[in-house]
């Protein structure tokens, strides 16, 4: 379990991961826990980056297959992939991930916004990049990754 | 966030209203009862009818609801005739308050909603019921105000002589000369002549003297009578109506007198005291203080002083003589000497009732009842899952673990069930509504019918209820509309001309039974067959049983009535109400005989966060479903599989043909089976009537499952109505059968294409 | 000066807003439902003055200030009657019965105050 810790307003705590053998990144207030894979079942006639709900201590917590949501080929699935339960306007969704990186703390201004590139579907996703030893890390608009909502009534 | 605690006194108040409308309609029900039986009245019952108008009145005053207060005002002014025997309890005036009860139901919701005003026809129904009480015309009540003044807390001895202030020369204001006597009763009720005199004080610059005049001889004191009384000399800007004010409690146990003394009048110049004459006043024995000389009671003449001072002799005890006492002491001792002026009334008078017990309750908000029952779901979940590691661990069957796991388990099971009730409420409120819409109704289309209710002690859980009242109230009206028979007609049937329409409910076999049934005409079965085949519903060579004829009425569309009455016509069928309690996870059946009447049976889950499913598996998934849409059961013969189109089947079943679903390729879980021959399929029924074949691989077992909702944004998945979690841990979709079914394909069968392409 | 009082009422709404106009007002409130109710819960405390309402079930006002004042420690006790009646014939009856004094519903909280205070020193 992640602990949720209070951020200054000049840092900003990332909980990077790797899908697809890029680095992406969410900020660490929305990361509810982390779960090793477990099989989802799959709901009929859903999208395809839709892999069904898994069983969280009792709930039904639907799972996003990431990388097909940011219109890359979807992850296999299997012991090696980590679900990040991630919470966002009030809701709870699992994403579906290779493998959890690092924790970054780091200056908000080291976040720039994403250059212009419409013919990446992935760029509606990212809402700025950032550099840390060298490397590019996404940094994730989870509100755009995230479905909007309607609870199915029972 | 600011709370305003008045807002959640306000909101109290409605909860409370509506408790007392529940009990105003209990008690008018037995005052009905009563009066077709010996016609006798029982008063108790009608107190609890005059307490609750009151009851409301009181509160709604507090809130400004001028409109609720002034119409239970009224129906209060006439019910306080009822409760004093001045008002002649006959049908006529049962229905008048059987209305205004209603009416009142309808200004507590007016206002409730902080809607002004009064709700249509208040006004004439006030005049009618008024009427009752005969030329006697409603009361205008005067409102008398009894507010004493205010006071200050700055003095702490009852010393009289710390009372009288020093007069400073010039003292502003008017001089007033206060002469108070109590009579026995002041005492009795509980006032304290030291509280009255410190609060005149407290009005401007006092001089207060005791006036012994009427106090008796040793020998004719008794302890508790009156023979005190106390002057005051007050200065200040006071007028009289201040003074008067003082004494608003006591008025009526005491002497009081007020005179404006003039001006000049100064501290010295004391009014004499001359008590009424009494026997024996004139104190004799070794009590000090000069004999009072005799003059005029009430006059502003100078008269000389009376010293205040007064040896008491030991033993002898003066009656509320607050002089030189500690204050602390004052008020016990002066109460345990106080001249109870014996009240007429006899002490300590025992309740009429032997003491019932008052069943403690407590108010919760739904949301967190919510949050438990989710709770209570999730532990009975992680419970299941732990108690398959365990026997899945291979640990024997009588080892610790196990028994404990076992124990365990049953207490999740008792607590699961406690908390399902604890959303569970009795559906009397919701039978009490069901009476008013009777009531309504058999006015609207002119018949007297009567509701008779049992059961209303059931409890069901309350969104259980409130989505009952809908299908309820157009059953009900429906009963009244048609079920009932003109009263012309009753008559000539031989039966009473009062129509009863039964509402009942109770727990059966772990559901909840609510039936509604009227002692009507029955289903005219020929002409449903009719109308029927009119519309097209059924095609005109049919064969059907009673039961398939009654069946037709819950049909879309189908209407019987021949005139649109003042019910009927508005486009309400039993269709609607069939899909209501469906959605409910219920199941209704009708019964009918002719010329006797006709049944609706309900029968419904106890409770929404749990369902009775079947488990079964399609092609590798595990899915739930809700036994009540389930038929039965069958395994497929070769010969009752019919093709229909190109890639479709039905199947033979019963006489009938009923279209074949195969779940795996409706869910998109796989393709079409090559052959269903021994396949497995549940037979469901829709609410339609309408029945459905669905293939499933494998049928796992029965049982009671937590309903867990589906949260995921990207619409509603057809045919899936939620999930649960069963023991393994995994997740099982709940389906809904008739959901599935309305957007299925049917593709049961690839068609060859070959004989596709010839067309 | 914190004063204890005893108020009985059938309506909870009444309950609740004398809770709310006494207790802001520093004084210690002890509440009882109906005539019975309000002699069980005297039986365990000493009020400085009594708050009764007249229409209750079991035991209404008339009879439970009858009641208190045939308690010898009671017999000086001020009891205040609460209620929406003010017809003299009730209030003569109240006085029979020993009460104090009388405040009209809806009762305002300042008043309310002044006269508990004005009746229990």
């Amino acid at each position: 379990m992640i602990e949720t810790r209070s951020q200054s307003s000049t840092e900003v705590e990332l909980l990077s991961f790797r899908l697809a053998e890029q680095e992406y990144s969410v900020d660490i207030m929305s990361v509810r826990e982390i779960r090793g894979w477990t099989r989802a079942t799959p709901l009929p006639h859903s999208p395809p980056f839709m892999r069904g709900v898994i069983n969280l201590r009792g709930t039904v917590l639907p799972v996003i297959d990431l990388a097909s949501r940011l219109g890359m080929p979807p992850v296999e699935g299997d012991a090696r992939n980590v679900i990040i339960v991630v919470h966002a306007g009030g809701q709870s969704v699992g994403l579906l991930v290779d493998a959890v990186s690092d924790i970054l703390a780091l200056p908000r201004t080291a976040l720039q916004p994403p250059p212009e590139l419409a013919a990446d579907l992935a760029h509606s996703f990212v809402q700025a990049l950032t550099i840390v030893d060298g490397r590019m890390i996404r940094v994730l608009d989870l509100s755009a990754v995230l479905p909007t909502y309607q609870t199915e009534a029972a | 966030m600011t709370h305003d605690p008045m807002a959640d006194i306000r909101a109290s108040f409605f909860v409370e209203c509506e408790e007392l409308l529940e009990s105003l309609q209990d008690a008018l029900s037995v005052m009905a009862d009563h009066l077709e039986g010996d016609g006798t009245q029982d008063t108790e019952t009608i107190n609890v009818v005059f307490r609750a108008v009151h009851s409301i009145k009181g509160g709604a005053g507090a809130f400004g609801l001028t409109a609720l207060v002034s119409f239970a005002h009224r129906f209060e002014t006439v019910m306080d005739e009822l409760r004093c025997g001045r008002l002649v309890v006959d049908h006529e005036a049962m229905k008048l308050f059987f209305q205004a009860a209603d009416m009142l139901a309808d200004h507590v919701r007016l206002a409730r909603n902080d809607a002004t005003g009064s709700p249509p026809g208040s006004e004439t129904l006030l005049l009618a019921v008024e009427a009752l009480m005969g030329e006697r015309a409603p009361e205008v009540e005067e409102e008398v105000e009894f507010a004493p003044m205010g006071l200050s807390f700055d003095l702490a001895l009852p010393d009289l002589e710390d009372l009288s202030d020093t007069a400073e020369a010039g003292d502003a204001g008017r001089g007033w000369t206060v002469h108070l006597r109590p009579r026995d009763g002041l005492y009795a009720s509980g006032n304290e002549p030291f509280h009255l005199l410190r609060a005149l004080a407290d009005l401007g610059t006092a001089r207060v003297t005791c006036d012994l005049s009427a106090l008796p001889g040793i020998e004719d004191l008794q302890p508790e009578s009156a023979c005190l009384g106390w002057i005051v000399q007050l200065t200040g800007e006071i007028e009289e109506t201040d003074i008067r004010a003082v004494f608003d409690f006591v008025e009526d146990v005491a002497e009081i007198t007020i005179a404006e003394t003039p001006e000049q009048a100064g501290l010295e110049a004391l009014p004499f005291l001359e008590p009424e004459p009494e026997p024996n006043v004139v104190p004799t024995g070794p009590t000090a203080g000069p004999p009072p000389e005799p003059a005029p009671f009430v006059s502003a003449a100078p008269i000389s002083p009376v010293t205040p001072t007064l040896t008491l002799l030991p033993g002898a005890s003066l009656p509320a003589a607050p002089a030189g006492v500690t204050p602390q002491e004052a008020p016990t001792e002066t109460r345990a000497d106080s001249p109870a002026e014996r009240p007429a009334a006899q002490p300590a008078q025992t309740a009429q009732a032997p003491a019932e017990a008052v069943a403690a309750t407590v108010r919760v908000d739904l949301d967190r009842i919510d949050r438990l029952v989710n709770l209570v779901g999730e532990l009975v979940i992680n419970q299941a899952m732990l108690a398959q590691s365990v026997t899945e661990a291979g640990l024997p069957a009588n080892s610790a673990v196990m028994n404990g796991l076992e124990a365990f388990m049953m207490l999740t099971r008792d607590i699961q069930d406690s908390v399902m009730m604890i959303r569970a409420q009795p559906v009397k409120p919701l039978f009490q509504r069901m009476a008013r819409i009777v009531r309504e109704a058999s006015a609207a289309v002119g018949k007297e019918v009567r509701l008779r209710s049992e059961g209303e002690g059931t409890e069901v859980d309350k969104t259980v209820i409130e989505r009952l009242a809908d299908p309820l109230t157009h059953m009900i009206r429906n009963a009244v509309d048609h079920g009932l028979e003109t009263p012309d007609r009753r008559r000539e049937a031989g039966k009473p001309e009062e129509g009863v329409v039964t509402l009942s409910a109770q727990h059966r076999s772990g559901r909840v039974v609510i039936e509604v049934a009227d002692d009507g005409a029955g289903i005219d079965r020929p002409r449903v067959r009719e109308i029927a085949i009119r519309k097209g519903l059924v095609p005109p060579d049919t064969v059907l049983s009673d039961a398939e004829i009654d069946n037709l009425l819950f049909l879309p569309g189908f209407s019987t009535a021949t005139q649109i009455s003042a019910l009927s016509g508005r486009g309400v069928g039993m269709d609607v109400v069939k899909q209501a309690i469906g959605a409910l996870g219920g199941r209704i059946a009708i019964t009918s005989e002719r010329g006797r009447g006709t049944r609706f049976s309900i029968s419904l889950p106890l409770t929404l966060a749990v369902l009775d499913g079947m488990v079964v598996r399609v092609a590798g998934e595990t899915l739930v479903i809700p036994l009540s849409s389930i038929v039965e059961t069958a395994t497929l013969a070769a010969e009752d599989i019919r093709s229909l189109g190109p890639e479709t089947n039905v199947i033979h079943i019963r006489g009938g043909f009923v279209p074949l679903f195969d779940l795996g390729t409706e869910l998109g879980y796989r393709g079409p089976k090559s052959s269903y021959e021994g396949g497995i399929v549940l037979l469901t029924a829709q609410e339609d009537g309408s029945r459905a074949a669905l293939v499933v691989d494998e049928i796992l077992e029965q049982r009671q499952v937590v309903i867990k909702g589906l949260q995921h944004g990207y619409g509603n998945i057809p045919g899936v109505a939620a999930a649960t979690i069963l023991g393994d841990g995994q997740i099982a979709l709940i389906l809904d059968p008739g959901d599935l079914v309305e957007n299925a394909t049917g593709r049961t069968r690839t068609a060859d294409p070959l004989l596709a392409l010839a067309g | 000066m914190s004063l204890t009082i005893l108020a009985v009422d059938d309506s909870r709404t009444i309950r609740d807003m004398l809770k709310l106009a006494l207790t802001d007002a520093g004084f210690t409130l002890h509440l009882a439902e109906d005539g019975v109710h309000g002699l069980e819960v005297l039986a365990g405390i000493a009020p400085d003055a009594i708050i009764s309402d007249i229409n209750m079930p079991r035991l209404d006002g008339f009879g439970f200030i009858e009641a208190v004042r045939g308690q010898d420690r009671h017999r000086g006790t001020p009891i205040l009657v609460l209620t929406t009646e003010s017809a003299p014939e009730l209030k003569a009856r109240a006085r029979a019965a020993g009460a104090t004094g009388w405040i009209v519903k809806p009762f305002d909280p300042p008043k309310l105050v002044k006269a508990l205070q004005m009746v229990a020193g």
